[in-house]
């Protein structure tokens, strides 16, 4: 219920009730889009992008460009790590 | 989608709790007790055991499971109250799955179903809906819980109805909000929460700034975190740079889901519908003010408080029961009485038994009896 699962917009079907159809992994579904609708962009612009869909509503868009950030992050820590093992085995004190 | 087995790489994960290990020295150096981290919401304690993260940690560090599992704090009283709507003629009462084996005083909805009551499981309030479209003739109620994550959903499901003129459409109405209980928790007396992970799906709808308060007020770190495995780590590798650092802010790990202004449309979806309770009872913690939310009068005739006669009565909590005491940290599921004795998932005592969300069903699925493992159980499987 609270944990949501990605999806991507592949249709609307529903403009003025704000229903478009997502693929969950193969599974489509009527979802609604109030949430991820913004005022200055046609539906239309919705098609394609990755949404997190709760309980038969996308809630937020999935911003691939943060989570490409968060996960360079993370490889950056693995990367440091070995080198600072390696200092710390050579250090001196 | 490839994201989410990024956010589930091994070797990351390594690094991660190596970075915290390293780290978490500097912090123990002038401290007396365990640093202790609590992950309020169930669907962090969900992946925590799943993945079995806490065999990551160092010593040192103890995640507290908290009370953010919507199903697991709804009292008995509420359950009643179900039922006997439940009960009403030409009713038929919806609801998500999670809540069908929760325990009330005499039965659980799965008991009155099949006692003959029409309850029907639903993925989504729009399915209540499409039902209230499909028998004109009867009235079709939805049993409404979640925190504010759930919250937009029903919220756009009411304005829909109302819309549509669906007069056979109803919601009973059990939202909580996160703000207050997180409030309650640090009130507690025998409260010894360092820092939180807070819960990633309330942030993607309410944002970062309701959060600032425990941070500027109280002086507890907290990071706003997603659900993957890494998320966690990350959000606790975080939380420890903070107490390293002698910082104390309100920090955001889910960025690619929850934006730091939260979701407009949402919030004015809620405001719009729902107002503050004055108080709300909740399994195992009591009552806490404005904790929870009801229907705005103007959609009275949507609200099945109003529609339907509700018995309201409060019921105590089994006295063998001690969720109240895990919920709140002060002792382990395994600590309890009745744990894995007469309280097992299959015949819960309390709801954080019923949930795969609640503390005391993830350490009785999970075990708390694995031996440490130094690799986290990435073959589990949903
Ligand atoms: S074991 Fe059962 S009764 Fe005890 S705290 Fe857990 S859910 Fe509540």
């Amino acid at each position: 219920m609270c944990l949501g699962i990605p999806g991507q917009i592949v249709a609307i079907i529903d403009a003025d009730n704000g229903i478009a159809k997502v693929d969950v992994s193969g599974v489509k579904r009527d979802v609604n889009i109030a949430c991820v609708r913004r005022p200055d962009e046609a539906d239309t612009a919705l098609i394609g992008i990755w949404v997190l869909v709760h309980v038969g509503f996308a809630m937020s868009r999935i911003d691939e460009q943060e989570a490409a950030k968060t996960l360079a992050l993370l490889d950056q820590l693995g990367e440091i790590q070995p080198e600072l093992n390696a200092m710390r085995e050579t250090a001196t004190s | 989608m490839k994201l989410v087995d990024e956010f589930r790489d091994p070797d990351k994960a390594q690094a991660l709790a190596t970075h915290i290990r390293e780290v978490l020295p500097k912090v123990m150096a002038d401290r007396r007790r365990t640093l202790q981290i609590m992950e309020f919401c169930g669907g962090h304690t969900h992946t925590i055991f799943k993945f079995g993260l806490e065999e990551l940690l160092p010593e040192g560090i103890e995640l507290v499971h908290g009370p953010g599992c919507p199903v697991c704090v709804l009292p008995m009283g509420r359950i009643d109250d179900a039922i006997a709507i439940a009960h009403q003629p030409n009713v038929i009462f919806t609801t998500f799955g999670d809540a069908m084996r929760v325990p009330g005083s005499r039965q659980s909805l799965l008991q009155a179903k099949a006692d003959g009551a029409d309850i029907r499981m639903v993925y989504s309030p729009t399915d209540a809906l499409a039902l209230a479209r499909q028998h004109p003739e009867k009235r079709v109620v939805f049993f409404a819980l979640g925190f504010e994550t759930t919250m937009p959903s029903t919220a756009l499901t009411v304005l829909q109805a109302e819309k549509e003129g669906l007069g056979n459409f109803s919601l009973f109405c059990n939202h909580i909000t996160t703000v207050p209980t997180i409030k309650a928790v640090l009130d507690s007396p025998a409260m010894q929460i360092d820092g939180f992970i807070a819960p990633g799906h309330v942030s993607m709808v309410v944002g970062e700034q309701p959060f600032q308060f425990v941070a500027g007020h109280y002086n507890k770190p907290i990071v706003i975190a997603g659900f993957e495995p890494l998320d966690i780590l990350q959000a606790l590798s975080m939380l420890i740079d903070q107490f390293a650092e002698s910082r104390c802010e309100v920090a955001n790990q889910y960025t690619r889901v929850a934006p730091p202004e939260g979701n407009p449309a949402g919030l004015a979806a809620i405001h719009k519908v729902f107002e503050l309770r004055e108080f709300f009872e909740w399994r195992g913690l009591g009552s806490i003010d404005h904790s929870g939310v009801k229907m705005r009068p103007a959609f009275a005739q949507f609200d099945a408080e109003c529609i339907f006669d509700v018995p309201n009565v409060r019921i105590a909590d089994p006295k063998s029961a001690q969720c109240g005491e895990v919920v709140k940290g002060v002792i382990k599921p395994w600590e309890c009485k009745v744990f894995g004795k007469a309280c097992t998932p299959q015949t819960p005592v309390g709801a954080l038994m019923v949930s795969s969300e609640g503390a005391c069903a993830a350490y009785y699925n999970y075990g708390k009896h694995i031996p440490r493992v130094d690799a986290l159980r990435f073959d589990a499987t949903e």
